[in-house]
């Protein structure tokens, strides 16, 4: 077992363009969720509205990449507010029922044969982002401290994501406290208590679903940048899975705490990851129980017992407060 | 220096399918080949002499016309390897003669150097309106008895759905996953200890009842007891829902597996419809048994207890039922009830580890539908959603059927949220 390698790969997972995507679409999932009470099961789906939007207009439309974010937009507000529509006057699982619907849609639309010629189908489209990392200031080479090592391409993604996380984590603290987010909150907390106050629940929720939104759209564009490809299954519902994995991991509803979950959550992957595999190879687990496949689908395993666990016995995460989650909404 | 070793090796592989490209093409040879011929119903396939095949480059340039020989064979040959496209002209073909599919007179397609390639033109019988008229109905009439039949499986999944909603509130993410449970207890049943699939259904079924109620005994009434809020267990219910589905993928395997018995069977004719006579034992027997689930829920006391439950439980309970045994056999009627509707869905599609959950969210739907928390409005409304995903590929392509659907649930949201037998007053 080489321990030096295994908690390298984990650092470099930590901080990888993975674990910053992960956090920007879970810091939109926390607006819903955290500070609103909306259970929107279906960040996945404006996830890949921003993938599909800036390879679609790059690839498929030859358009620049910066139209293809303008594009993405759109298409997430259009989304949130279908989804809205219909749901956010209703009690909170109806939406989460639509949203997983509705996420599904836009994979199976997506993947559909009578798409491929605009999203290439299940086969999806790449190289599309050549654009950005031709604006790339760093020269060839490799960045990083000790064990954890990028090549520049990836340093520049994960300079970027990180820069953006930070930008979008600043933007929801200023949020939450302006008067704006105390609305937000006091809707998590009782929502008639709020509408006897003359506030609009529903417009204010609309306004979550739509920035929660589009922080998800931007997670998906820098998912695609970071790949150079879309693929439509890369989008489905566990993705969103992971994004509920991380905000509870840090704690709902604070500024922090999909950052951090992020960045503990894949480092964990990673670690359980790397070392079961080498513990396979070294003949420590026997293939009889274990075998190279079966380690891919051994996270999955632990991560649908940790979501459990977490959520039983300590449902506030890492950072947060047991007051301030709306788990007994009803 | 790294980036120099880099370099070179691109470039190797670069230049290393160019040599093979450049050895293949001095032998040349690059065509196109191919036999018209129209296949009728009965009796061998009749070669189509005449008919004129025009093929253009990528860019649209023409490169040739060829006709096909009395034997409806053909030849061209091209100017070297790339894109091209070949049109059948329709209007050389014999008048009784067109194509299968009229979109694919263009074929679209790559010649790499020195391939012959054949192309394939599938010709039928010209139809007049009236007997297109008469293929539809049969194909609609067809497409209804697979959606009732898919219904019902829905629908017998559904009703354990709804029940455990209406009873604790509980929206159960992992509620597909019982039905996959159910489908691989019986194979293992089934295949592994080589009993009858009949015997292996009866037996799963029963294991299927005692895991819901393990499910609830060991983790659900915990969870309530300590007041957990109901929001907490629905992603309590999606981590056990990625923990169980990859525990089957573990043990069970990604291939998907038929069960030992009825895997083929081949169609008989009624009337104008095809139908596997599994097919209509699944059938029939999901009706006696749904109007079997009908009969404990109206009928019996435990049956009335639950709808009492569903209805209003603090009502039931200052009435002197025992809630909690309420519960219990929700559960367990619910996972008997999946494994049933697992085990018809294997028997149609093959066992998978992932079968229950491509099933959840169309459960989902006509739960939905139907009226959350109601056992008969998710009967109804899976029927309708099964009917609604069949009937639909009469117009849109099967592989967007499920979109269908969903759009459906989104938009029955919008016009009627409490569903077709809810209340209006339990969705506030």
């Amino acid at each position: 077992m080489n321990w030096e390698f295994i908690v390298g790969r984990s650092l470099a997972s930590a901080f990888g363009a993975d674990a910053a995507v992960f956090a920007l679409a879970a810091i939109g999932l926390n607006l819903h969720f955290g500070y609103t009470g909306l259970l929107n099961f279906g960040q996945v789906g404006f996830m890949a509205l921003g993938a599909y939007g800036i390879s679609v207009t790059v690839a498929t439309l030859g358009f620049s990449l910066w139209w293809g974010l303008a594009l993405g937009a759109a298409l997430s507000v259009t989304l949130a507010l279908l989804l809205g529509l219909p749901t956010l006057r209703l009690r909170a699982d109806y939406l989460a029922i639509v949203t997983i619907a509705a996420s599904e849609i836009v994979r199976f639309v997506a993947r559909s044969v009578s798409m491929r010629e605009i999203t290439g189908g299940s086969f999806g489209l790449s190289d599309f982002a050549d654009e950005f990392y031709a604006i790339n200031p760093f020269p060839g080479g490799s960045y990083g401290l000790g064990l954890v090592q990028y090549s520049a391409r990836g340093f520049w993604v994960i300079t970027v994501g990180w820069t953006l996380v930070a930008l979008l984590a600043l933007m929801t603290y200023v949020l939450m406290h302006s008067p704006w987010g105390r609305v937000l909150r006091s809707i998590r907390e009782d929502e008639d208590a709020a509408r006897s106050l003359g506030k609009n629940v529903y417009s204010y929720k609309m306004q979550s679903l739509v920035v929660g939104g589009l922080i998800g759209t931007l997670a998906g564009v820098m998912y695609a940048i970071s790949q150079q490809s879309v693929q439509p299954d890369t989008y489905s519902t566990p993705v969103t899975f992971y994004a509920y994995a991380i905000i509870i991991l840090g704690g709902t509803a604070r500024v922090f705490g999909p950052v951090l979950g992020s960045m503990i959550f894949w480092a964990l992957l990673s670690f359980t990851d790397t070392a079961l595999r080498q513990a396979v190879a070294a003949g420590y687990i026997p293939t009889a129980i274990m075998d190279g496949t079966q380690v891919g689908q051994m996270r999955f395993i632990l991560l649908g017992l940790g979501l459990m666990l977490l959520m039983i016995f300590r449902p506030q995460g890492i950072l947060g407060d047991r007051k301030e989650i709306a788990l007994d909404a009803h | 220096m790294l980036r120099m070793m880099l370099l070179a090796a691109v470039a190797c592989l670069l230049l290393l399918p160019a040599t093979i490209a450049h050895a293949q093409e001095e032998e040349g040879g690059e065509a196109i080949r191919g036999t018209i011929v129209q296949r009728p119903e009965e009796g061998d396939p009749v070669p189509v002499p005449g008919v004129d095949i025009t093929v253009s480059t990528a860019d649209g340039e023409e490169v040739g016309t060829v006709t096909t020989t009395e034997d409806g064979s053909y030849a061209l040959e091209l100017p070297g390897p790339g894109d091209y496209s070949a049109t059948l002209v329709a209007e050389t073909l014999p008048e009784d003669v067109q194509l299968t599919d009229p979109d694919r007179a263009t074929l679209e397609f790559t010649i790499r150097p020195g391939q012959s390639r054949p192309l394939l033109y599938p010709l039928g019988e010209a139809e007049s309106a009236g007997g297109r008229f008469a293929a539809f109905m049969s194909r609609a009439l067809q497409l209804a008895v697979e959606g009732i039949k898919f219904g019902l499986i829905i629908a017998m999944t559904a009703v354990g759905l709804s029940l455990i909603f209406g009873t604790t509130g509980l929206v159960n993410f992992a509620h597909g996953e019982l039905v996959t449970f159910g489908a691989i207890a019986a194979w293992v049943v089934n295949v592994t200890l080589g009993v009858h699939f009949f015997l292996a259904t009866i037996i799963a079924i029963a294991i299927g009842a005692v895991a819901g109620g393990l499910l609830d005994r060991g983790l659900w009434a915990p969870l309530r007891r300590r007041g957990t809020g109901l929001i907490a267990m629905l992603v309590i219910s999606i981590g056990l829902s990625i923990f169980l589905r990859y525990t089957f993928l573990y043990f069970f395997g990604g291939r998907t597996r038929p069960y030992g018995q009825y895997a083929v069977q081949r169609a008989i004719e009624i009337g104008p419809i095809g139908i596997a006579p599994k097919d209509i034992v699944a059938i029939v027997l999901s009706l006696l048994v749904l109007g079997g689930v009908g009969l404990v829920l109206q009928r019996t006391k435990i049956g009335k207890a639950m709808r009492a439950v569903a209805d209003n439980r603090d009502l039931a309970e200052s009435s002197g039922i025992n809630v909690e045994r309420v519960i219990l056999f929700v559960w367990m009627f619910g996972g008997g009830l999946a494994t049933l509707g697992g085990v018809m869905l294997g028997l149609g599609e093959q066992v998978s580890w992932q079968m229950g959950f491509q099933l959840l969210l169309l459960m989902f739907a006509g739960v939905t539908l139907g009226g959350l928390g109601t056992a008969y409005g998710a009967l109804l409304g899976s029927l309708v959603v099964g009917l609604f995903i069949q009937l639909s590929t009469l117009v849109i392509s099967p592989e967007l059927k499920n979109v269908g659907a969903l759009l459906v649930l989104i938009l029955i949201l919008l016009v009627r949220p409490q569903g077709i037998l809810g209340q209006a007053e339990r969705i506030g």
